[in-house]
């Protein structure tokens, strides 16, 4: 890079717009009186400067506010379009993606299919829009943040006068004693928490340099997020998984490479009522019952030894839990969380071996629909063949099948075997019906009781990203906080030969700055600053007598 | 510099690793036979891996399975005939009572071994849930092909003659 | 305790319309207040602060009786958490009457508090408990602190529209003219929707009507208000009441679209009146009240609130939200509208603070961002809340 040499002296890298040194306008800037444009300490920054090769012009490129701020918006839009219908992964489709759609919103879900927005999110273009996001702040920050540390390091405190007075805090005023105003100068400053530098009859006051770096912090957590999300697709590092298991059962956890158990005790609904507390009552009336609560009482296990798919190893209780929404059981790197239930299936049924006319009952089988049996004897020469069972009975081709092995339509093919009938009747069961295929039956089996059981639904997840995401938050929330609650406020005095110059620089919030500085300064002959921006702006507008604000 | 040349590469992973994780469902082709232990309705344990040396027609089915039905008489004959050349069936039931099990085996004359995935363990471990669902596996243990169609009993006899050892 | 709530809830109403009274007298006052303060305020601007923060006071009564009748923080359904915004909208007045001293800007913010305590008291006020979800010490912390973070930034929405009022040539009809009249008439057809709901409440207009879903199921709908528009394949049930005037398809819900077209035809009524009787449009009407106004003073305002809200709404409506869909779903974020229509306002104000970085930014273009975010809030809460279906679907 080509240097710009200062009148000064001093000589300053290419793309410098306010002399390192002395703070001389340098460059086309030192032909006009306009104010400095003070950003960045006006230092060279890469993006600025070089602009031939192809890296160069990729850096450029994303080193851009206005290509950022582009991509922001472009991403902003792309997020939006995406709820205008459910998302295929939220929506808990019934039928393929592509008939749903475009059945359940005609035309227009058709094209939202076509294009790929059911499943936005995890396209590839979005995810290259996001991680295009990522490259910028990347690049924008190291292309600013690093002239911009070595330039306030190393300012040095007398400025050239033409410096001061281009500044947009600034006034001048001939008084006698100005050794003794910086002095006094330095001292009220100090007490409002400036730290105070003099050199050669020059001050500088600075106070809150470390909210510049605010926008830098912030966009280093973002990116630690967006490391944290890619690791995601990295193996070990995320799962997610469902478990189903019924009261009573004993599953293994999946996702965690058959090494840990659950059981399930028992699965509990709790409703509200006016009991808990007399203002619902107006709410429970409209909408009948609200869940209170749900929850799973379990037992964690720990397979004593590795083993297979199938297996049944031995297993160590590691703790009893109740696992409730809010309220996940954690263990090792993962956690089960409560997601859903379904309540009342069939676990078994009750029936009497009954001869029709007498209505008298011979005894009664229980049947564990987990585990019937082919027959069951009641004793003095009554049997009950299972024949077969169908746990959800329908009609195939004329036959009678089952469309799942969940009890959802249970129904029974029994042989009743008596001892005035021991060739058996056939009778055929089911919910709500009684067919007798081979004629009329003397006997029948009639249905007394059924017992119920409750499933638990949980997720599994296991998540090591997580502290990296959650760092990466804090960060981001530390700069946001640092940069937007804090200004970096700077004030320069110099003295030379009777004449007293104040300037003053503030990267926000120039109203407070100047309350500020009126009240540090106020009763004393160091003169305040006068807003020249705000003048400059004021003789463009017609009509503003009074500045007021009401 | 290079931290263009890093960010690229740390995008491109990203991405591909997206596309994979979205286009994979089935316990792989290619990879080792995720290995087992299941009973029989006797009581029996077979463990996959003990098929080592020969080839293993692995077909996960229900009862409540249409096509599963239409190829078990296809299966009964082959198994039969492949027995000796190396090759062997082993169904898994994926669930369902002894009661259905057995009247369904009584009613189609099975000869070849039926065990009883109990937990879903095995499914999940193959990571399938459409019946029926057919794996291949060679004698050294690896899945050469998933198949999740009906099969007619030519499809089948070639299968059998693919993974022979 | 619920009535003694409900109590502090209207009286707040009623202190912050005397505070209108006055704070629009404190702009007649030609004495301003000035940038460059110190100067004395006029009384009447005062006493309209006084007042604003007594409303303020009385709101927050509504809020902690309720808390203690219901057991749980008050932010719980879509009447609760409109409330609760209100209270914060105006939290973030006093904070910035604090660090500015500008009257007028509650003069425009105090009214379209009134309009959100009203549309929010058009849904239910029963007091429901937690479902089991809801049940965590994260509703406190997660729906207070986005309030707080959107109450901020709805003050930079009000510095804005103060501004474009001011700024905007009303002498002749532009592109700004047309879209600042769209503006005030989104708030009209608030208004309206206010004002019809509870006409039709107060007469206890109920009509039942049976339709037929996409599936071919019967399904039902009680409407409040006169059905000009009707649901697919409707049957009335009610004797004596308005048949539909138009049959909409299954795929829209049409008791929802019913309301939505009800608001903005009272909302037109309400505007083209104004623009009968005064000849002029509404921004046009406003315009001398703001004419003295600092507009620099105007852009710090709006500018600021931006700044300090947008770490406010990060942290409640981001952060505090992810940690609990953690907690309680297992997953901190899953692309439910609700969620990425926060991340669109956290992007959109984003845009926001960079593009200030460039001064061609300031003044007028800003004050029209500050407008189209407080949209996207609004949109969040009514749109995504009402109509879109998803995990957050309330009222």
């Amino acid at each position: 890079m080509k240097n710009v040499k200062c009148e000064c002296g001093h000589v300053n890298p290419l793309g410098t717009v306010i002399c390192e040194s002395c703070g001389r306008a340098v460059g086309e800037n030192s032909k006009t009186n306009d104010l400095l444009d003070m950003r960045y300490e006006g230092t060279a920054r890469r993006s600025q400067v070089r602009n031939q090769t192809i890296i160069d012009k990729i850096w450029n490129f994303f080193s851009s506010v206005k290509v950022g701020v582009v991509l922001i918006v472009l991403a902003l839009i792309a997020s939006a379009i995406g709820t205008i219908f459910p998302q295929e992964m939220n929506a808990n489709l019934d039928k393929p993606a592509n008939i749903y759609y475009e059945e359940k919103y005609g035309w227009f879900g058709k094209i939202y299919y076509l294009l790929g927005f059911h499943d936005l999110y995890s396209s590839w273009w979005y995810i290259l829009l996001v991680a295009s996001i990522g490259v910028s702040l990347v690049i924008c920050s190291l292309d600013r943040a690093v002239p911009l540390y070595k330039a306030l390091k190393k300012q040095r405190v007398p400025k050239h006068i033409s410096f001061m007075k281009r500044q947009r805090f600034f006034n001048q005023k001939t008084v006698g004693n100005t050794e003794k105003l910086v002095v006094l100068a330095e001292e009220l400053l100090k007490k409002s928490r400036y730290k105070v530098i003099l050199d050669h009859g020059s001050l500088l006051a600075e106070k809150g340099r470390f909210s510049r770096w605010g926008p830098y912090v912030n966009h280093i957590g973002l990116i630690i997020f967006l490391i944290g999300v890619m690791l995601r697709f990295v193996p070990g590092f995320y799962v997610n998984e469902q478990l189903w298991v019924k009261e009573g059962e004993t599953k293994v956890i999946p996702g965690t490479d058959m090494q840990y158990y659950l059981t399930n005790h028992k699965f509990l609904v709790e409703y509200y009522s006016e009991e808990d507390n007399e203002a619902y009552k107006n709410a429970l009336e409209q909408k009948g019952a609200i869940v209170k609560n749900f929850q799973s009482n379990v037992t964690l296990y720990k397979a004593s030894e590795k083993t297979l798919p199938g297996k049944n190893p031995e297993l160590i209780k590691i703790k009893d839990d109740e696992i409730r929404v809010n309220k996940p059981l954690t263990v090792d790197s993962f956690s089960l969380f409560q997601a859903s239930y379904k309540l009342n299936e069939i676990s078994s049924m009750t029936l009497a071996l009954t001869k029709k006319e007498t209505g008298e009952e011979f005894g009664e089988i229980t049947i564990d629909l987990t585990n019937p049996k082919d027959v069951y004897d009641l004793g003095n020469g009554y049997l009950v063949y299972l024949m077969s069972y169908f746990p959800d009975f329908v009609i195939k081709n004329g036959e009678p099948a089952t469309n799942s092995p969940f009890p959802n339509n249970p129904a029974f093919a029994f042989k009743m075997v008596t001892p005035d009938k021991p060739e058996g009747e056939i009778s055929f069961v089911a919910i709500q019906q009684n067919l007798e295929p081979m004629g009329e039956n003397q006997y029948k089996m009639a249905f007394k009781n059924a017992d119920f059981v409750n499933y638990t639904g949980l997720i599994v997840r296991k998540d090591l990203t997580l502290p990296i995401i959650a760092i990466g938050g804090a960060i981001f929330l530390i700069g946001v906080a640092q940069g937007s609650f804090w200004q970096h406020r700077r004030i320069w005095i110099k003295e030379d030969n009777g004449d007293l110059f104040i300037a003053g620089h503030t990267n926000k919030n120039w109203y407070g700055f100047m309350r500020e500085i009126e009240k540090i300064f106020a009763g004393t002959e160091i003169p305040i600053p006068k807003d020249q921006g705000l003048e400059k702006e004021k003789k463009d507008t017609t009509n503003q007598g009074v500045d007021s604000v009401g | 510099m290079i931290i263009l040349v890093l960010l690229a590469t740390a995008i491109s992973y990203t991405l591909y690793a997206n596309f994979l994780q979205k286009n994979e469902r089935v316990g792989a082709v290619g990879e080792l036979a995720p290995d087992f232990v299941l009973k029989d309705l006797n009581g029996n344990e077979y463990q996959l891996s003990d098929y080592r040396g020969k080839g293993v027609f692995l077909n996960f089915w229900g009862t409540y399975c249409e096509p599963c039905k239409d190829e078990m008489p296809y299966m009964n004959k082959l198994y039969a005939e492949y027995k000796d050349q190396g090759v062997e069936i082993l169904a898994i039931n994926v669930g369902e009572t002894d009661l259905a099990i057995n009247t369904f085996a009584s009613k189609y004359g099975i000869e070849f071994p039926i065990v009883v995935d109990v937990n879903g363990e095995v499914q999940h471990a193959y990571n399938i849930y459409p019946l029926p669902a057919t794996f291949l596996v060679d004698s050294e243990g690896k899945i050469v092909k998933y198949y999740d169609k009906p099969m007619t009993e030519e499809m089948i006899r070639e299968f059998m003659e693919q993974i022979k050892p | 305790m619920v009535e003694l709530s409900s109590n502090f809830l209207h009286t707040s109403f009623i202190l912050y319309l005397i505070a209108i009274v006055f704070l629009g007298g404190a702009i007649k006052q030609k004495k301003g207040i000035n940038r460059n303060k110190d100067e004395k305020a006029p009384i009447a601007g005062k006493i309209g602060i006084c007042i604003t923060i007594a409303g303020f006071i009385s709101q927050l009564g509504y809020f902690i009786t309720r808390w203690i009748a219901a057991g749980h923080a008050p932010v719980s359904n879509m009447f609760e958490f409109v409330t609760f915004f209100s209270i914060m909208f105006v939290a973030g007045f006093i904070l910035f009457y604090f660090l500015y001293r500008s009257v007028v800007l509650g003069l425009f913010t105090l009214p379209i508090v009134l309009l959100i305590i009203a549309y929010g008291s058009m849904f239910t006020k029963d007091i429901t408990p937690l479902i089991p979800s809801l049940r965590s010490e994260w509703l406190t912390i997660h729906v207070m602190t986005v309030a707080a973070g959107e109450g901020i930034l709805a003050i930079s929405f009000v510095a804005g529209l103060i501004y474009l009022i001011k700024n905007i040539d009303h002498s002749k009809r532009t592109k700004k003219t047309v879209w600042l009249e769209v503006i005030i008439f989104g708030i009209t057809t608030v208004l309206g929707f206010v004002i019809i709901t509870s006409i039709f409440a107060m007469t206890g207009y109920k009509s039942e009507i049976n339709w037929v879903n996409k599936e071919g199921q019967v399904e039902h709908y009680q409407y409040k208000l006169p059905p000009l528009l009707g649901p697919n394949e409707w049957e009335l049930q009610t004797e004596n009441r308005m048949e539909p005037l138009i049959e909409l398809p299954a795929i829209i819900d049409a008791q929802k679209a019913n309301t939505v077209v009800w608001s903005f035809l009272i909302g037109n009524v309400l505007y083209l009146l104004v623009r009968l009787i005064t000849r002029k449009r509404v921004g046009q009407l406003l315009q001398p009240l703001v004419k003295n106004l600092d507009k620099d003073l105007l852009d710090e305002i709006s500018y600021r609130s931006v700044l300090i809200g947008f770490p406010v709404f990060t942290l409640g409506g981001l952060i505090f939200a992810m940690i609990w869909a953690h907690i309680a779903w297992s997953r901190f974020w899953a692309w439910d509208p609700k969620e990425v229509w926060a991340l669109v306002t956290w992007f959109f104000y984003a845009a926001f603070l960079h593009l200030r970085l460039s001064s061609g930014w300031h003044g007028e273009k800003s004050a029209w961002l500050a407008v189209i975010g407080f949209g996207i809030i609004m949109f969040n809460l009514i749109f995504v809340n009402l109509i879109i279906a998803g995990m957050h679907s309330y009222a």
